[in-house]
C-alpha cells in the first residue's frame, strides 16, 4: 500500500508498504530517518518514541497505515520543533542551544536559580544540549526516545519534580547510565529554560 | 494482509461484516506486538483510528459512556472523579507512551486476564456496547469474559463504547508487578464501594483464566457491613471482617504458576490487596481523605 | 559505494585544554542527540537484502532432515543456507574453543540455535520463507545442571573433545576446572571460634544492551566482503570469520558501526558470519537485524551459578580460613567459560586477607543457553556469595558487618590466594568507611509530597500497592574485588595509530584505533590523551576498523588502560619525532632545544620552565608525523592447574556500596531508595564519564538483585521469557539515587596511574541490595534475584 504523512514538517510518501509494517520501520527503512530506534519493538523500551500529532507514542506499535495524513516529529526534527515552539511561545525555553547552567547548578536547582549569562551555541534543542552537557549519553541508543519524551515533559511541565521526571520517563529504558545523568539533563534543561523567562 | 481504513463507524461495521476475521487495530499496543514478533498474521487489519467518536466520552446521569479508543491518559486526566477506579487502573498501564495510545476497547477486545482495566470495570459495574450491522447490544461486564483471551463478541461485532457506572463512593485499584512502572500484572485487585446500594463490588485480574469478581467475598462483606450497621455508623470495619473478606477474595482466585509469579503468591497478594483497598476506600467513605488515595 | 550509515571521522576541538582529568564532552554526542549517529541496525544499502535466521525450537535434538525447497521457491527469496552450504572445512567458531557451529550440523544443543539462513527482499518475505523450511527433529534428553551433566550415561554435549582443558577436567561435560589452594584450610579451621557455611544461587542475567545484534555485509569486486557491525573486538571477530568464509583476513574488511551497548554480550559472534555468507552467496549487500526475541538467543548470558562457601573466624573477628566451590553453568558452548572460571576462582576470596583457602571453580556444558562474558565476569557471582557470608560471620560474632569487613580488609601488599601480591593501593577499608559515613536518606519520603502518599516513592510504585502499610527499611553493605585487563598469560595488547599535521594553520592530531566504542567513552578519552600529550586542541577520531592493528576487547575494564595506554604511547613517539623535526629546524637558534625537557602545549613547543620555543605550525609546516605502535601492559602468568598459583592478574579494582531499601514485607515488593558507591579509580581521566560508568554498573547490579532473570525451564531447557515484557530491566522509577564518592589513588604501574573502573561497581551493588533486604525482612535469602515469592514465603 501507499502511505502519505508529514514527518518533521515535510510531506513524505512511501510506496509498496507491507500492511504489517510499523511506523518505526517506515521511518527507518523507507524514509531514511533511522534516528528512532528499534530496541524492543514491543512497546517496552521507548527507544522509538516519536510525537504523533503532538502525542508521544511508541512508533513500533503504530501501524504504518494508521499514520496516513498525520504529523510525526522524530528526533531528527526535534531541534526545529523546539525552535518553532519557542518562537510561537517566547519565554518557554532556551530557544536554540545551550544556556549557561552547569550540571552542578542544575542538581541544586529548585524553583528560581541564580541566573548565569546565556549563550547561543547553535542548532540543538535545549534538551539535546542538556543531554550532552550532563553526560546523559553513553551508547546513545535510548537517547532519541528519551529526548522526545523529555522534551514533551518540559513542554507540559516546565518545572517538574524529580518524581515527575521519573514518571514521565518511566517508559524509556536505558541500560548504560543508571539514569542519574538523564535526571541531571532534564533538571539542567528545566533550569536553563527558567533562566530565560 | 489487507489494511482496511474505514472513515466512519458505519464503514467499520460494514467492513467487519464483510470480513469477520478482520482484526481491529486502534492503539496497536497488543496487535502490533503480535505482528512484530510474528505471532499473528491477520488477513485484514481494520484501522479504527480515523473514527473520531471512538475517542470521545459522555458523562450522563448514571453512567459514563466511554468511547472504546479513549486513551488511558485521557481517563487519568479527565475522568478521575467519575471513574476513580478506572483512572487508578489506567495509571498502572504500561508506560506514558502506551497510555497515550491504548484504550479500554483494546483491553476488552484482547480479553487477557492481565488486562489492567478489567478489575476496575468489574468493580464499578459496566456494560460493553457491542455493535454490528445487525444492531447494537449491551453486554454486562460480568458476562463479557468467556475464557482465556476470549470474550462474548460475535465475529461481526465491534466494541463501540463501555458504559461504566459513575462512582457513588470511593474506589481503589492495586496491581502487583515486579517492577515499579511499565509492568504486566502478576495480579490486580479493584474495589468499589457503592453506598447508594450499600454494596461492595470487586474485580480480580491475572489470577484466574478470566478477570473475575470475588463474589463470595462481596456477599460476605455486604452482609457484615449491613449487619454491623457500618454504612450508617461509618466506624472502622472490624479487623476480623476485613481479614475474612481478604481470605475470601484470595479464595476467589484460580491462578497458575508462570514466569511472572506463582499461583500461591497470587492468592496471597490478592488477599493483601483486598484488605488494603478495603481499608483505603473505607477510610475515604468515613470522611478521612488523608492517606487513602494514592497520588502520583 | 552506496552504503548509508558508514561511520566518518569525528572532529572535536575544545576551548579549554581538554586534556585528561577534565570532563570534556563526548565527541560523538552531537551525532547521538540528533539521531544522525549510525548504529549497526541503521546501516542501509540500495538493493540490499534482508537476512533472517531460523533457530531451533527445541533445546536438544538430532536433526533428522531439513527441507528448504519450499522456502527457496518463495518469490523474493535469494538464498537459503544450511550447514551443507558452508564453503570451507572450517564450520565452527569460538572465542577460545572452536566448538560453536556456524549453522547446526545434525544436532542442536540449545534452544534458539541457528539452523538455517534466508536472504530475501523484505524482512517479511524472509520470515515467511523461513517458516516454510521443514526440520524434522528427534528430541534428545537434556542436561541442565551439574547432577544431570555428570550422571552416569549423561549425554555428552561435545564428544571427542580435543581442546586444551579436556586433560584436566573430571568429566567431558565440564569445560574447565580451576582449583586454588593456599595454606591449610582444614588446619586453620581448627583455630576458628565460629564457622559459617552457606549455599547460594545466582540467576541467569542478560546483558540486554538496547541496540540489537545487527549489521550489513557488502560483497566486493575482489571476492571479499565489507562488514559493518557492532562488536566489542573487531580483530577477534575477524580471526573467527575469515576461516569460515575461506577468505584471507585482508579480504574481510570490518568497520565498527554504532554500538548500542555491549556489557560482554558482543564478545562472541552473532550475525557476522551469517550476513557475510548470505552476501557472498547472493552477490548483494545483506542486512541482518535481530528483534528483541531473537536477541535473547543471539548472545551469551551471564553464567548462572551455584556457590558453596565456608568461612571461619576467631572470636576477635579475624577470618581463619575459607573453602568454596563454585559451579558455573556455561550452557551448550564454551564461549568465555574457561576465563570466567579463572576469574571466579582467583577472585573467590574477595577483598579480604585469608591465608588458608581451598577453592574450586568449574564451568559446565549443559543444554541451557550458552553463557559467557558479562560485566563483572565470574567475579560477580562470587561477590554475591562471599558478601552474604561476611554478614553471616559478623552476625555470628555479634560484630558490626562493616567493622568486621574492615578488620579483614585487603590492602596494598596483601598476598592473594594465587600467591600474587597486591602491589598498588587497595583502599578497601576506606571505601567502606566512606559509604558508611554518608548521611542516610530521609525516611518515609512518600509523605513529603503533600496530602496524599506519593506512590512513586513506595514499593510497587505506580501500581498503587501500598500507602505505607507493611513497609520496612533495611540497610546493607558490600565490597568487591575485580581484576582489570586480560589475565592468565594472555598477550593483551592494543594498537594505536596517531598522526599529527597542520591543517588550516592549526596543529591537528588524528587518532586511529580499532577500539570498539560501545558507549563507555573511549573516544572521549583518546581525544583527551592526544591533547595532553601533543598540546593540540583539535583532535580527529577515525572510525574503528581492521585497517589498523588490534585494540583488544572492550571488556575486562581494560580499554582506557590498554588502548588508552597505546594512544599515550603512540603520542609520545609522535612527540619525539615532532621535537626531532624542531631540533633539526630550530635547534641552532636556542640552546634549550638540546638541553631542556620539552613539552607540547597550546600548539607550541615549550620548555618545562614554560618558555615557548616554537609554534607547532612552524615546526611541522606541511610535514605529517604518523606512528602506529602496539602497547602492552606488564605480562601475567597462567594459574597452575593444580594449585592455582601464579601472578595471573594485571591490576585490581575495588568498589563498595551501601544500599538502603524499603520492602513491602506483606507483598514482597522492594524499592531501592539509595545505592551509595565509593570506588578507587586511580586517576579519573574524565570525571563525568567515570560517574556514568559507576552509576550504570551499579544499576545493572541492582537489576539482578531484584528483577532481572532469564528463566529456563529445567525440564526442557527452553527459555521462558525472551522479551522485555518478562525479562524486566529497571526503569527510572525503580532506580535509586546513586551518590558516588571517587577516590584517586594512583597505580604507578598504569598509564596516568589509572585503574579500570567499568566492572567493579557491578559486583558489590547486588550483595549490598540483598543485605539490605535481609536487614529489612530478617530472611536468609540465599538466591538472587529476590522475587516476591521468596519474601512472602509463598
Amino acid at each position: 500500500m501507499r502511505v502519505n504523512f508529514t514527518v518533521n514538517g515535510r510531506r513524505h510518501e512511501a510506496d509498496d508498504v507491507w500492511e504489517g509494517e510499523s511506523l518505526l520501520y517506515v521511518l527507518r527503512e523507507r524514509m531514511g530517518l533511522p534516528g528512532s530506534k528499534n530496541a524492543c519493538e514491543q512497546g517496552e523500551c521507548g527507544s522509538c518514541t516519536v510525537r504523533l500529532d503532538g502525542v508521544p507514542v511508541c512508533s513500533c506499535l503504530v501501524a504504518a497505515g494508521q499514520v496516513e495524513g498525520r504529523e510525526v516529529v522524530t528526533v531528527e526534527g526535534l531541534a526545529d520543533f523546539a525552535a518553532h515552539r519557542s518562537e510561537a511561545h517566547p519565554g518557554t525555553g532556551c530557544a536554540s542551544g545551550a544556556c549557561g547552567t552547569t550540571v552542578d547548578q542544575a542538581q541544586r536547582w529548585k524553583a528560581k536559580p541564580t541566573g548565569e549569562e546565556t549563550r547561543d551555541t547553535g542548532e540543538l534543542s535545549p534538551i539535546q544540549q542538556a543531554f550532552i552537557d550532563a553526560g546523559a549519553v553513553q551508547c546513545g541508543f535510548c537517547t532519541p526516545g528519551l529526548l522526545v519524551a523529555a522534551d514533551e515533559l518540559l513542554e507540559r511541565n516546565p518545572e517538574p519534580s524529580d518524581a515527575d521526571i521519573r514518571e514521565a520517563l518511566s517508559g524509556n529504558l536505558c541500560r548504560c547510565t543508571g539514569y542519574e545523568k538523564i535526571l541531571d539533563a532534564v533538571r539542567l534543561a528545566a533550569a536553563r529554560a527558567d533562566e530565560t523567562v | 494482509m489487507d489494511f482496511l481504513r474505514p472513515a466512519s463507524w458505519e464503514e467499520a461495521l460494514a467492513a467487519k461484516a464483510e470480513h469477520p476475521t478482520a482484526v481491529p487495530i486502534a492503539g496497536g499496543t497488543d496487535v502490533m506486538v503480535e505482528i512484530n514478533f510474528d505471532h499473528r498474521r491477520p488477513e485484514y487489519l481494520l484501522d479504527l483510528n480515523r473514527i473520531g467518536e471512538l475517542s470521545e466520552w459522555e458523562v450522563g446521569q448514571e453512567n459514563v459512556r466511554l468511547g472504546a479508543s479513549v486513551p488511558y491518559s485521557a481517563i487519568m486526566e479527565h475522568l478521575r472523579a467519575e471513574l476513580p477506579g478506572l483512572a487508578l487502573a489506567s495509571h498502572t498501564v504500561a508506560s506514558p507512551q502506551i497510555r497515550n495510545r491504548g484504550g479500554v476497547g483494546g483491553n476488552l477486545g484482547t480479553a487477557s486476564p492481565a488486562g489492567d482495566a478489567h478489575p476496575a470495570l468489574l468493580a464499578a459495574g459496566a456494560e460493553v456496547e457491542a455493535e454490528s450491522v445487525r444492531g447494537t447490544r449491551l453486554i454486562p461486564i460480568d458476562d463479557f469474559y468467556t475464557g482465556v483471551k476470549r470474550n462474548a463478541l460475535e465475529p461481526d461485532e465491534l466494541i463501540r463504547a463501555v458504559h461504566i457506572k459513575k462512582a457513588d463512593g470511593p474506589q481503589q485499584y492495586s496491581k502487583v508487578g515486579t517492577r515499579n512502572a511499565m509492568v504486566i500484572a502478576v495480579c490486580a485487585f479493584g474495589l468499589a464501594l457503592h453506598p447508594e446500594t450499600r454494596t461492595v463490588r470487586t474485580g480480580i485480574g491475572s489470577a484466574a483464566p478470566t478477570p473475575v469478581r470475588a463474589k463470595e467475598a462481596e456477599a460476605f462483606l455486604n452482609a457484615a457491613l449491613e449487619e454491623g450497621g457500618f454504612w450508617d455508623s461509618r466506624t472502622i470495619i472490624t479487623p476480623s471482617v476485613a481479614k475474612q473478606f481478604a481470605t475470601l477474595a484470595a479464595g476467589a482466585c484460580n491462578p497458575i504458576d508462570d514466569v511472572r509469579g506463582t499461583a500461591s503468591y497470587r492468592r496471597h497478594a490478592v488477599g493483601i490487596m483486598a484488605r488494603r483497598t478495603l481499608g483505603w476506600t473505607w477510610e475515604t467513605y468515613r470522611g478521612n481523605g488523608r492517606s487513602t488515595e494514592g497520588a502520583a | 559505494m552506496g552504503v548509508t550509515g558508514s561511520p566518518t571521522n569525528i572532529n572535536q576541538g575544545t576551548r579549554t585544554k581538554g586534556g585528561i582529568g577534565e570532563s570534556t564532552l563526548r565527541p560523538d554526542g552531537i551525532l547521538k542527540v540528533t539521531g544522525e549517529f549510525a548504529y549497526s541496525s541503521d546501516m542501509w544499502h540500495e538493493d540490499m537484502l534482508w537476512g533472517h535466521t531460523l533457530r531451533s525450537t527445541v533445546a536438544h535434538a538430532e536433526i533428522v532432515s531439513i527441507d528448504t525447497s519450499e522456502a527457496l521457491a518463495t518469490s523474493g527469496v535469494y538464498a537459503v543456507l544450511t550447514y551443507d552450504d558452508l564453503p570451507t572445512a572450517v564450520k565452527n567458531y569460538g572465542l577460545e574453543i572452536q566448538d560453536t557451529p556456524v549453522l547446526a550440523h545434525g544436532r542442536v544443543r540449545h534452544h534458539g540455535e541457528p539452523v538455517a539462513l534466508v536472504a530475501a527482499d523484505h524482512p517479511e518475505t524472509a520470515r515467511r520463507a523461513a517458516a516454510k523450511i521443514r526440520i524434522d527433529y528427534r528430541e534428545l534428553p537434556v542436561v541442565t545442571d551439574e547432577a544431570s551433566a555428570t550422571a552416569p550415561g549423561a549425554p555428552l554435549l561435545h564428544e571427542g573433545r580435543d581442546d586444551h582443558h579436556i586433560g584436566h577436567v573430571p568429566h567431558p561435560n565440564i569445560v574447565h576446572r580451576q582449583p586454588i589452594v593456599r595454606g591449610d584450610a582444614e588446619a586453620a579451621k581448627a583455630r576458628a571460634d565460629v564457622v559459617v557455611s552457606g549455599e547460594y544461587v545466582f540467576g541467569m542475567q542478560d546483558q540486554a544492551f538496547l541496540g540489537p545484534e545487527s549489521g550489513l555485509a557488502v560483497p566486493s569486486e575482489d571476492g571479499g566482503v565489507d562488514l559493518y557491525v557492532a562488536t566489542q573486538w573487531l580483530h577477534s571477530d575477524l580471526r573467527q570469520i575469515a576461516p569460515v568464509l575461506g577468505l584471507p583476513e585482508d579480504k574481510v574488511r570490518m568497520t565498527l558501526s554504532g554500538v548500542g551497548g555491549a556489557f560482554g554480550g558482543r564478545e562472541d559472534l552473532s550475525m557476522q558470519i551469517h550476513a557475510c555468507l548470505l552476501a557472498l552467496r547472493t552477490g548483494k549487500p545483506v542486512k541482518i537485524v535481530y528483534n528483541r526475541f531473537e536477541s535473547f538467543f543471539g548472545h551469551v548470558h551471564r553464567h548462572p551459578a551455584k556457590l558453596w562457601y565456608e568461612h571461619g573466624a576467631t572470636r576477635d573477628g579475624k577470618l581463619t580460613h575459607m573453602k568454596c566451590r563454585i559451579v558455573l553453568d556455561g550452557g551448550a558452548y564454551a564461549s568465555a567459560s574457561p576465563a570466567v572460571v579463572g576469574n571466579a576462582s582467583s577472585l573467590a576470596v574477595g577483598p579480604y586477607v585469608i591465608d588458608d583457602v581451598d577453592i574450586e571453580a568449574v564451568a559446565l556444558y549443559t543444554n541451557n543457553p550458552p553463557c559467557g562474558a558479562m560485566r563483572g565476569f565470574g567475579a560477580v557471582q562470587a561477590c554475591f556469595a562471599y558478601e552474604a557470608q561476611m554478614d553471616k560471620v559478623a552476625a555470628e560474632l555479634g560484630m558490626d558487618p562493616v567493622e568486621f569487613r574492615q578488620l579483614n580488609a585487603m590492602e596494598q601488599g596483601t598476598l592473594l590466594p594465587t600467591g600474587q601480591v597486591v602491589d598498588s593501593p587497595a583502599p578497601v577499608a576506606e571505601l567502606l568507611r566512606r559509604v558508611k559515613a554518608r548521611p542516610l536518606p530521609p525516611e518515609r519520603q512518600w509523605e513529603s509530597a503533600g496530602e496524599h502518599p506519593d506512590v512513586r516513592a513506595l514499593p510497587g510504585g505506580l501500581s498503587n500497592t501500598t500507602h505505607g502499610e507493611g513497609v520496612v527499611r533495611g540497610i546493607g553493605y558490600a565490597v568487591g574485588l575485580k581484576n582489570v585487563g586480560f589475565s592468565e598469560g594472555f598477550d593483551d595488547y592494543s594498537t594505536a595509530r596517531v598522526r599529527m599535521e597542520v591543517i588550516g594553520g592549526e596543529p591537528v592530531a588524528t587518532v586511529h584505533t580499532a577500539m570498539a566504542e560501545v558507549g563507555q567513552g573511549g573516544v572521549t578519552v583518546h581525544a583527551q590523551i592526544a591533547r595532553t600529550e601533543l598540546g593540540v586542541s583539535q583532535v580527529t577520531i577515525r572510525p574503528a576498523d581492521t585497517a589498523v592493528g588490534s585494540a583488544g576487547s572492550t571488556s575486562a575494564s581494560r580499554q582506557t588502560y590498554v588502548t588508552g595506554g597505546a594512544v599515550k604511547n603512540s603520542c609520545e613517539a609522535v612527540r619525539e619525532q615532532v621535537l626531532e623535526i624542531g631540533r633539526r629546524k630550530f635547534g641552532t637558534y636556542h640552546p634549550a632545544w638540546a638541553t631542556a625537557e620539552l613539552l607540547l602545549e597550546g600548539g607550541k613547543v615549550v620548555t618545562d620552565g614554560g618558555e615557548v620555543l616554537a609554534d607547532l605550525a612552524d615546526v611541522l609546516e606541511d610535514e605529517a608525523v604518523d606512528v602506529e605502535l602496539e602497547w602492552r601492559h606488564r605480562p601475567t602468568e597462567a594459574f597452575d592447574l593444580r594449585t592455582g598459583q601464579g601472578n595471573g592478574h594485571v591490576q585490581y579494582s575495588f568498589a563498595a556500596h551501601r544500599a538502603v531499601v524499603e520492602v513491602d514485607t506483606e507483598l514482597g515488593l522492594v524499592k531501592v531508595i539509595e545505592l551509595a558507591c565509593a570506588q578507587d579509580v586511580g586517576k579519573a581521566l574524565n570525571p563525568l564519564s567515570v560517574l556514568g560508568q559507576i552509576q550504570g554498573g551499579t544499576l545493572q547490579g541492582m537489576g539482578i538483585a531484584v528483577m532481572e532473570e532469564i528463566i529456563v525451564d529445567p525440564k526442557t531447557a527452553k527459555v521462558r521469557n525472551p522479551s522485555f515484557t518478562d525479562y524486566l530491566l529497571p526503569t527510572i522509577l525503580d532506580t535509586p539515587t546513586i551518590p558516588v564518592d571517587v577516590l584517586e589513588l594512583a597505580d604507578d604501574h598504569a598509564p596516568y596511574g589509572l585503574r579500570g573502573i567499568g566492572e567493579a561497581p557491578t559486583l558489590s551493588s547486588t550483595p549490598a541490595v540483598l543485605a539490605a533486604i535481609r536487614n529489612a525482612t530478617g530472611l536468609e535469602l540465599n538466591r538472587t534475584p529476590v522475587r516476591p515469592e521468596h519474601l512472602t514465603g509463598t
